[in-house]
């Protein structure tokens, strides 16, 4: 479904990503784990298409397609989705009608006609059931005033409705306590089919005891350093991110 | 929405308050802050937002095209004679010329008002044409005596004149250069008392009304433009509703410029007697040319005891092109008195056309518990200027005044609030909510906010509020993640920002008003 080659990014000069090679087949769910600063959420926002930095190197092919060459609304429209880890809020634009013009233009982009309000609506009530989340926000303006809670539930339920084929969740249990943790784990689970994929951005080793991936990358200086099963999750968060960084520097300067 | 400069002031002026802590029992009466400007603020946007937000508008005015219908003109230049000739032209009254030449030599002594946030080129007077009509029959018993071709001409512009094919529960009023062109409904409103027509059939129909009230919000000496609107306006509409009736329907009036070098000076008369209910609105459009077009136009409100009066515009006045040619001038004086007690008027507005924008639609709250409400949206574009706010004049006891400002600039555009709220001696108890907000999309525009507050009350009670956020590539972009395009997401934006003034317009027109801002701003954002 989604191959990166030897993907290097710079921004403003300096080299982020130096050189990413990562396969994702469907029906899988890959975590990337790796200390602050290592290039997690810059991956992450390079594969949704934001319009920032230099890919200096490498391709990406999503579906058999040139990735690089697809614009953001197109790739969200082929089935990415993007779980951002600081959801932004848009003031007066109701989370109802938000939903329903971007619903519309992926049904618009695969050639269906547009789903009526009352159509809408009922899909909007069927998705908050699955991803268990309260139907006050659906009436609020996008993001605004929300907790951090509710602005990572929010993502999934957006998540829920648009059935992306690769859906990428930056940093999504960021934030949260347990108990939203386990609802936001929860929605991914409902989600997952042996169609699509997941791949899960995680500070800690938490989330992974709710969501089970089958390939754990340790990401670290703009480098995955390490790749194994979900073990190497347990591994890590008994050992810290010293353990990766001491071989690491070994390797680059022994 | 990010704020870039979250310039958040409230100022509560509790007068009361203060007093007790200076210690004084007399003495203190004034809290004037008059003349302060708050927050001036030019935004400059990160140069990282210029890849994003580059393109400037490229939607095209839609009703720039001209009628060439045979017309009755006035030749250029303005003297005595040009203004005796016009009020020959109309059949007026002595009176009415008198107070004609009385406004055209207090013009004589005026100066062009220099206060505003505005560059305004230097007009010639002498080169306008102050009277432009359509040769018609004067008097016109059926619709079928209307020129097919001006009928057309509104129908292009979606203002069918048959009274059949129109928005039900909507009684337009159409004026084309120097005269109307048709009122509809006018019989069904008859029926009921209610006089709605044009202003020179009021003059001659119903001078009585007219010498009443006319002149006694806007007196022709009020200011420069006032003036001169008050020597050589020609047409407009009036509105009579009698004590005790809701008007059952929208009256509106559409105004038209077609000829050219033709300035538009229209006045309008509205009269609500006790216990009565009327919404109005305006609509306005012209053709595209390289000269500029004067509109200098006055409207007075008159709301007696219990009465209501909605006026909501939807001004979209030929703006200029890309580069600041052409585009209408548009000047205008708008005020209002809530003279009874419970009384109320509540301006609307959606301001998306003209090259420069010169209006600050005022109520003067004389009855005790009387409202006043302003709701704008201002959108500039390209090279065009607004200088636009209100004023609120508290006289009355427990008056109530509220004001949203939703300024928008684009472009190289220049958008500025200008607004007094001024609370009298025995004001008591009187409030004031002000809330002002910019937002810009690029970082060649510029927004500012001028509000002016004086308290002459210890009771009363002034807030303010002001905002000012750009769109952020981070908005765009998550919506672009959802799959929706940058000219969409600033649609969505946009609307959601402008939302609580849309939501005050009649139901018809939010719609139209909603496809305007888009139009306005098609292409500001690449």
């Amino acid at each position: 479904m989604l191959q990166i080659v030897n993907l290097k990014v710079e921004i403003e000069g300096k080299e982020i990503l130096k050189g990413i090679s990562l396969n994702v087949k469907k029906g899988e769910i890959h975590a990337i784990m790796g200390p602050n600063g290592s290039g997690k959420s810059t991956l992450a926002s390079v594969l949704a298409g934001k319009d920032f930095g230099d890919i200096t190197e490498g391709k990406i092919t999503y579906m058999g397609k040139n990735l690089l060459e697809m614009a953001a609304e197109d790739r969200s429209k082929e089935g990415i989705f993007l779980g951002f880890q600081y959801p932004t809020e848009i003031p007066g634009v109701s989370m109802v009608n938000f939903m329903k013009t971007a619903l519309n233009e992926h049904r618009k982009y695969r050639g269906l006609e547009p789903l009526s309000s009352s159509d809408f609506l009922k899909l909007m009530r069927e998705k908050k059931d699955l991803v268990k989340i309260e139907s006050g926000l659906t009436n609020r303006s996008v993001n605004e005033g929300f907790s951090g809670g509710e602005k990572k539930r929010n993502e999934i339920f957006q998540m829920a409705i648009l059935e992306p084929k690769l859906a990428i969740l930056d940093e999504t249990d960021s934030g949260l306590d347990i108990d939203a943790l386990r609802i936001v784990a929860n929605g991914v689970n409902q989600l997952k089919t042996p169609e699509n994929a997941t791949i899960v951005i995680t500070h800690y080793q938490r989330l992974l005891d709710y969501i089970i991936p089958d390939v754990v990358h340790v990401l670290y200086d703009g480098k995955i350093v390490k790749t194994g099963g979900k073990e190497l999750a347990v591994e890590l968060e008994k050992k810290g991110y010293d353990w990766i960084k001491k071989d690491v520097d070994i390797v680059s300067y022994g | 929405m990010q704020r870039v400069y979250p310039k958040f002031c409230i100022f509560v002026c509790y007068l009361f308050g203060l007093n007790t802590i200076n210690g004084t029992i007399t003495g203190f009466h004034l809290l004037a802050l008059g003349g302060l400007r708050f927050n001036t603020m030019r935004e400059e946007m990160g140069k990282e937002q210029d890849k994003l937000i580059s393109k400037v508008t490229s939607g095209e005015y839609k009703y720039g095209f001209y009628t060439d219908i045979d017309l009755d003109i006035i030749p250029k230049g303005l003297n005595e004679d040009v203004i005796k000739q016009i009020s020959a032209k109309k059949q007026e009254p002595d009176w009415m010329l008198e107070f004609r030449l009385k406004a055209y030599k207090a013009w004589l002594g005026k100066k062009m008002p220099e206060w505003a946030h505005l560059n305004i080129p230097e007009i010639n007077y002498q080169d306008i044409v102050y009277y432009a009509a359509p040769k018609q029959k004067a008097t016109m018993k059926s619709l079928d005596e209307v020129d097919p071709l001006l009928l057309d001409t509104f129908n292009k512009l979606g203002i069918p004149l048959e009274e059949q094919k129109r928005l039900t529960g909507v009684a337009v009023d159409a004026v084309m250069d120097s005269v109307s062109v048709k009122t509809t409904f006018k019989e069904t409103l008859a029926e009921l008392g209610i006089i709605f027509c044009s202003f020179s059939e009021a003059v001659r129909e119903h001078p009585d009304l007219v010498k009443k009230y006319m002149g006694t919000v806007v007196p022709y000496t009020d200011n420069y433009f006032a003036a001169l609107n008050s020597a050589v306006f020609s047409d407009g509409s009036f509105c009579y509703i009698p004590k005790g009736v809701r008007c059952p329907m929208e009256l509106s009036t559409y105004f038209r410029i077609n000829a050219a070098h033709t300035g538009q000076f229209e006045r309008t008369l509205i009269v609500a007697e006790d216990d009565s209910y009327v919404s109005y609105l305006e609509g306005c459009t012209a053709p595209m040319r390289d000269e500029h077009q004067l509109h200098a136009a006055i409207v007075e409100i008159i709301v007696e005891k219990n009465a209501e009066v909605k006026y909501s515009t939807v001004q979209n006045w030929y703006p200029g092109d890309k580069e600041g040619k052409g585009g209408v001038f548009n000047f205008v004086t708008k005020r209002g008195i809530c003279r009874g007690e419970n009384s109320k008027i509540s301006w609307a507005q959606v301001e998306t056309g003209s090259a420069i924008t010169w209006k600050y639609p005022s109520c003067i709250l004389r009855g005790d518990n009387s409202t006043g409400e302003f709701y704008s949206v201002a959108v500039t574009n390209n090279h065009q200027q607004a200088d636009t706010g209100t004023k609120m004049i508290h006289i009355g006891k427990n008056t109530r005044s509220i004001i949203v400002s939703k300024g928008i600039s684009a472009g190289k555009s220049q958008n500025s609030y200008r607004g007094l709220v001024k609370m009298l001696k025995n004001a008591s108890n009187a409030r004031n909510f002000s809330q002002c907000d910019s937002l810009l999309l690029g970082d060649e525009c510029g927004a500012h906010t001028f509000p002016y507050i004086e308290v002459d009350n210890q009771t009363s009670i002034v807030e303010h509020e002001a905002t000012t956020s750009k769109i952020g590539e981070d908005q765009i972009f998550y919506c672009n993640q959802r799959g929706i395009s940058n000219e969409d997401a600033v649609r969505l934006i946009v609307n959601g920002y402008a939302k609580e003034v849309l939501n005050k317009l009649p139901m018809e027109f939010a719609v139209e008003a909603q496809k305007l801002l888009e139009i306005s701003l098609e292409g500001s954002v690449g």
